[in-house]
């Protein structure tokens, strides 16, 4: 039997690890940070997790439609595939820094891939 | 919906809040940040109970007996409510003291009927005879100041503020609820270095965090930066030279933005002195803009979020002045 995804890649410690990596990247980056200029950093930071932990193949109470409703408003801002696609990069940037062998970022990378068309709302 | 509030009809209309649906129907109720923070719309629900997430930051006796914020309450269904339980809210106190500082600022000292119980740094709401609330920061410490201490600036048009200033004598009375907020000293990790950063009377919290800090014996290194437009407004200049002169950990920084060739913005002071935030504990108090602002800045530069204490909230005084 062979371990789940979130096992191998090191459970809540690895999301812990990885959140504020991956929130500041996000933050650091003007082509994203102005979505997130009216959020709670308290409130952002918690999703951050939860998404992590989703992506990561861990327990989450994410569903497609509340990813939906989370980017609506940014989606009708103008929020598009480049900007998933600059967050994705940060993603697989905080996995790589954090020394995550190369074939768990790639499940991480397409459980990420598959969110796509619910946060853009399609 | 239907939102009955002291006995009598209005409607709510769908995604509005109940203080905006009142207020909308020209109903006189008490607000200030319309954020869920200064607790100053409080009601009571009459039978039901509100939404959680419009309880939080509420005490639970008050919880229990269903007060919630209106601010935060969006109802899914009709509701009945009233003003809040006053006697469980507000406590009388007695000016002892009221004496200017500055030009704009003065120092108030109360005293409470029954002691209070609260942590430097948090803030009450005072509550004058004609039932208008607006919240000030203490500035005192319980464990070394006998009196509660508040730093009140006068603002063009604040009634409050002006009335404290030119109107209230020592010997009179008001209320106050509280202690409020999550502003405050925390004890563990003595060793770790605080960050103080606040404009104006922003003050007010953060001298009572950094004398609390030092009298709970607080290791790591403590750095207020306290900036103001002009000179005049470095209110407490001695008071903060003397506690540096006596603490070896404790340094003081005066910060004036709005004459030529001094110093520049607090914020800006602070974090370009103080270029990695790792393990440090930050306090910023200011106005939200200011304060939302270096809150980012103090994360990116490596502070944990939850390391970050601040309790940004719009002065329902100032909203009534231009801002720019």
């Amino acid at each position: 039997m062979s371990q789940s995804l979130f096992e191998n890649i090191g459970g809540q410690p690895a999301v812990d690890a990885a959140v504020d990596l991956f929130y500041r990247k996000v933050l650091n980056d003007d082509r994203v940070s102005h979505y997130f200029d009216d959020a709670d950093m308290d409130d952002q930071r918690a999703k951050q997790k939860s998404f992590l932990t989703m992506v990561f193949g861990g327990p989450n109470d994410y569903t497609g439609e509340s990813l939906r409703d989370a980017h609506k408003d940014l989606v009708d801002d103008g929020l598009n595939d480049s900007h998933f696609d600059v967050v994705a990069v940060h993603l697989q940037n905080t996995l790589d820094e954090l020394g995550v062998p190369a074939n768990l970022v790639n499940q991480v990378m397409a459980l990420a891939a598959g969110t796509r068309d619910d946060i853009l709302n399609r | 919906m239907t939102l009955r509030y002291a006995g009598v009809d209005y409607d709510c209309r769908a995604g509005e809040t109940v203080l905006d649906a009142l207020l909308r129907q020209d109903v006189d109720a008490s607000y200030s940040c319309r954020n869920g923070i200064c607790l100053t719309c409080i009601m009571q629900c009459r039978d039901g109970a509100p939404p959680a997430d419009s309880q939080k930051g509420i005490k639970d006796t008050l919880r229990l007996q269903g007060h919630f914020l209106p601010c935060l309450c969006t109802p899914r269904e009709n509701l009945d409510c009233e003003p809040p339980n006053h006697g469980e809210i507000y406590g009388r106190a007695t000016f002892r003291e009221i004496e200017q500082l500055s030009p704009s600022i003065c120092r108030v000292i109360l005293e409470p009927a029954t002691p209070l119980y609260y942590r430097a740094g948090q803030f009450i709401n005072l509550r004058r005879a004609d039932g208008m609330v607006r919240s000030y920061s203490l500035a005192s410490v319980p464990a070394l100041d006998k009196h509660l201490e508040l730093h009140i600036k006068r603002l063009p048009r604040g009634e409050m503020s002006n009335w404290l200033f030119h109107r209230a004598e020592a010997g009179d009375s008001l209320e106050i609820h509280g202690p409020i907020g999550d502003c405050f000293y925390v004890p563990e990790r003595p060793e770790s270095p605080l960050l103080l950063i606040g404009n104006g009377s922003g003050l007010a919290p953060l001298i009572g965090i950094a004398r609390d800090a030092l009298a709970s014996g607080h290791t790591g290194a403590i750095h207020l930066y306290h900036g103001t437009r002009h000179r005049e407004g470095l209110y407490l200049d001695a008071t903060l030279r003397a506690l540096e002169g006596a603490h070896a950990n404790f340094t003081y920084t005066p910060c004036v933005s709005g004459e030529t060739g001094k110093s520049g913005r607090a914020e800006n002071v602070a974090f370009a002195e103080h270029p990695a935030l790792d393990g440090f504990r930050v306090y910023l108090c200011g106005y939200p803009p200011m304060v939302n602002a270096a809150q980012k800045t103090a994360y990116l530069m490596g502070a944990n979020l939850d390391d970050i204490h601040a309790d940004p909230f719009e002065l329902r005084d100032l909203r009534l002045t231009s801002r720019d």
